[in-house]
């Protein structure tokens, strides 16, 4: 789709989908490209369509007879599945029936995201649909919406799919399967932090330039309602110009927003318990909204002492009904910027330990409520990209809106780098991603600055030692390295000297690693023993070798990442004339078949 | 052609009972567009109905090869082109309702309740039902000026838009104190309710297990 017209952006969030585009046949200034946010119309209640620029990515199954069809019609006609603003509002109040956060699901969790497993925990009745299907349902909703409202239809178009830095290459391949699902295969991916940095770019019109220089490391900090996500973006300069790398990413973090508003919620119930007052689980939803309210007014600059808390009464008795509390600037202050933003050391490390009583199982949520500490094992484990810590950061996600955690966030890092860490603002939080993967698609086409990246982690497979068979004790794994950190999108690597041999006709496994901190491995690299975290275990690669059977067939190992951005490992005969893929095989649920 | 004239003749009639209605209940110039469409639509559905029903009483296999499409239009015509009168006005108040919980609000005896439990619910009314009105009509002040200042009325003026009080006399251009500037409704967006009944304002609601 080189030639195609639009250039478009899709942010596909953990809680909202956003999509914006670029005309290229408009004028374009590349220091500040025309970007415009789609307005995605989507049921708000049954029966009420509203357009919206972002998209809940919730997904509701109603019952029989719940909700008349008719009222369930979108204006490009019926949807498979409800999703949007309903679909959030509606979930909330029959938790059972909705499925959320689908995308966290996609990332490693010991589950198959392919499988019919969300809402997970749902009644038997439910038809029960896999992650990659609801994503999928999403951004078949985006297509609907592009197609009814743009002259030309969005499969043309050149398409730029973000996804967390965190996700490893296992969930990237599945979110490109989410994306042919939805007839949008040609997506190509982008890192989502990466994608708010291009739109920080193009919302500093050029001026960048002068906010940033050489040797410069910029953080980003992407806080969402569900997952945080962080990179470290560093500035140099070649033939006297600056460029921009992505040099780290960090790990795929559980925590956000909605961590927030029901610890304050959970906060308020239990004084409102205290003066005699229970709330019921409707009354309690109420009560999570009315106090994310209050934390946006209390932690905006200026704020007032204290905000209203009103949970309206539920019956038509509404007023006789109506709970009405305060929350004091200095309750927030200690709740969640101490809570969730403590001033630790720059050498402390997220605590595993502690549970917090706000997780919902399956999914891998952070134990450790202290953002801080999760930047600050980040920062730890990349000293070598930044030994003093980042100089300066660069916000983004919903919650960072919040003028007081971005100041006591640059505070922190200010006290562990010594000198003050500048703070780049850019515009609009809520849509910065998929404008930014917009602008992204530009600069590909050679107009703007383009942040090199590559892989965002090295790639092992595990080989078995040659050592005698002890009971109860496998042999130890060494990991050989098949893909170097930073790899670029349309390159290759191969390992020449090491050979294996398989049999045809049999599935191959392959026990399968990443790291994001061994940035030196190349292709052959042997790693013999490996630190807590460092090389972290993805779902194993195999693949059936076909042939005349009983065969045994010398390979060697080739990787290659492709122009989409999904990494793709083959067997290719001595000779070269057969190639096998490795596939995924994310039934392991801790990585063995 | 006895048929159209017949038919015309009855338009006429719906069209006077209409204006009437219109005018009388609803408040004369609210709204051009319905006002059109009432006035007009029995004329346009009548000469409809006119050719139509010839069409039928026609032999069912040539009418049905002629103009498939008119049995339909036959059948649920009347109820596309006249929607009831009320339906906008329901909408509007389902949304209040929905968002704002106002229908709650006003049915209720406050007699037993403090000013501060009122206070306190009408809090989380005012701003609900506030933000949901921004979104079903956009308002703006009549007259541009400030409350409590000189305004200047001209000659030609139109009494639907401007009211005046106290020592009313003589021709206009009139001066005055601007005591209250007026609102006009310069949009109305007010969400259709595809598929649901519309005069359940607010569903009863019943909670399982």
């Amino acid at each position: 789709m080189a030639d195609a017209r639009y250039v478009v952006g899709i942010d596909l969030g953990t809680t909202n989908c956003v999509l914006a585009w670029i005309d290229t046949q408009a004028e374009i200034d590349v220091d500040a490209p025309p970007v415009e946010v789609l307005a995605l119309p989507q049921l708000v209640k049954p029966g009420v369509v509203e357009a919206r620029p972002q998209l809940p990515s919730f997904l509701y199954l109603p019952v029989a007879e719940e909700m008349k069809p008719e009222s369930l019609a979108l204006p490009w006609g019926m949807a498979e599945h409800v999703v949007g603003e309903l679909a959030r509002a509606r979930g909330a109040e029959v938790p059972t029936r909705v499925v959320a956060s689908a995308k966290s699901w996609l990332a490693s969790v010991g589950v198959d995201p392919s499988q019919p497993i969300l809402p997970w925990q749902a009644p038997d009745d439910v038809a029960k649909l896999s992650p990659v299907d609801a994503a999928a349902a999403y951004l078949r909703h985006l297509r609907a919406a592009w197609d009814a409202a743009m002259p030309a239809p969005l499969v043309e178009q050149e398409l730029y799919l973000a996804v967390p830095a965190s996700f490893d290459a296992a969930a990237r391949d599945l979110t490109v399967r989410a994306a042919e699902h939805a007839g949008l295969g040609g997506a190509r991916l982008i890192e989502e932090p990466q994608a708010a940095f291009y739109a920080w770019l193009a919302d500093t019109a050029g001026g960048w330039r002068d906010m940033v220089g050489v040797g410069d490391v910029v953080l980003v900090c992407d806080i969402g309602g569900g997952t945080t996500d962080l990179t470290l973006v560093a500035v140099g300069e070649e033939r006297g110009g600056l460029v921009l790398a992505r040099r780290a990413v960090g790990d795929h973090i559980l925590l956000g927003g909605d961590n927030m508003d029901l610890t304050m919620a959970h906060a308020v119930r239990a004084r409102l318990t205290d003066g005699g007052t229970t709330l019921d689980d409707w009354q309690f939803r109420g009560l999570v909204h009315a106090a994310r309210d209050a934390k946006e007014a209390l932690l905006a600059a200026n704020a007032p002492a204290e905000a209203p808390v009103v949970v309206l009464g539920r019956s038509r008795k509404v007023i006789g009904g109506t709970v009405r509390t305060q929350i004091a600037r200095d309750e927030v202050e200690a709740t969640l910027v101490d809570g969730f933003f403590p001033a630790v050391d720059r050498d402390d490390k997220p605590r595993a330990a502690r549970r917090t009583g706000l997780q919902e199982i399956g999914l891998p949520y952070a134990s450790d409520p202290a953002i801080t500490r999760h930047v600050a094992g980040f920062i730890g484990r990349h000293r070598d990209v930044a030994p003093d810590g980042p100089s300066a950061v660069l916000f983004n996600g919903g919650v960072m809106r919040a003028d007081r955690f971005r100041r006591r966030m640059a505070e922190v890092l200010s006290a562990w780098r010594g000198s003050q860490v500048r703070v780049l603002t850019g515009s609009d939080p809520d849509l910065a991603v998929a404008r930014g993967a917009a602008t992204y698609g530009l600069a590909r086409r050679g107009r703007g600055v383009r942040i090199r990246g590559g892989t965002a982690r090295a790639y092992y497979v595990g080989v078995e030692t040659a050592m005698p068979a002890v009971p109860g004790m496998a042999p130890p794994v060494k990991a050989l390295c098949v893909a170097p950190f930073g790899m670029e999108e349309g390159s290759a690597a191969t390992l020449p000297d090491a050979e294996f041999g398989l049999v045809v006709g049999e599935p191959a496994h392959f026990r399968f690693f990443g790291s994001s901190v061994r940035r030196t491995d190349t292709p052959g690299t042997v790693v013999e023993r490996w630190a807590e975290g460092e090389l972290e275990e993805l779902p194993p690669l195999e693949t059936m070798l076909t042939g005349d059977a009983d065969r045994t067939v010398p390979v060697r190992l080739e990787a290659e990442v492709t122009e989409v951005g999904t990494l793709a490992v083959y067997c290719v005969s001595r000779d070269g004339t057969e190639r096998w893929k490795l596939e995924f095989n994310v039934r392991g649920a801790d990585g063995r078949p | 052609m006895k048929t159209v004239l017949t038919a015309v003749l009855l338009a006429a009639l719906l069209a006077g009972a209409n204006y009437w209605a219109l005018f009388t209940i609803g408040g004369a110039s609210s709204c051009m567009p319905c006002a059109a469409i009432f006035l007009g639509g029995p004329f346009v559905l009548a000469l409809a109905l006119a050719g139509i029903l010839p069409a039928l009483s026609r032999p069912r296999a040539a009418a049905a090869a002629e103009e498939p499409v008119a049995l339909t239009d036959e059948v649920s015509g009347p109820a596309a082109l006249a929607p009831p009168p009320a339906d906008a006005a329901l909408r509007l108040l389902a949304t209040l309702q929905e968002d704002g919980r106002l229908i709650d609000f006003l049915t209720e005896s406050i007699q037993g309740y403090s000013d501060e439990q009122i206070g306190a619910a009408t809090r989380g009314i005012h701003d609900a039902c506030a933000k949901a009105l921004r979104a079903c009509v956009t308002l703006e002040p009549v007259l541009p000026g400030r409350e409590d200042e000189a305004v200047t009325v001209p000659k030609g003026f139109d009494p639907s838009e401007i009211r005046l009080t106290g020592d009313v006399r003589g021709e206009p251009p009139f001066t005055g104190i601007l005591r209250h500037a007026g609102w006009r409704v310069t949009g109305v967006s007010i969400p259709e309710r595809t598929g649901l009944e519309p005069r359940i304002v607010a569903p009863a609601e019943v909670e399982l297990g």
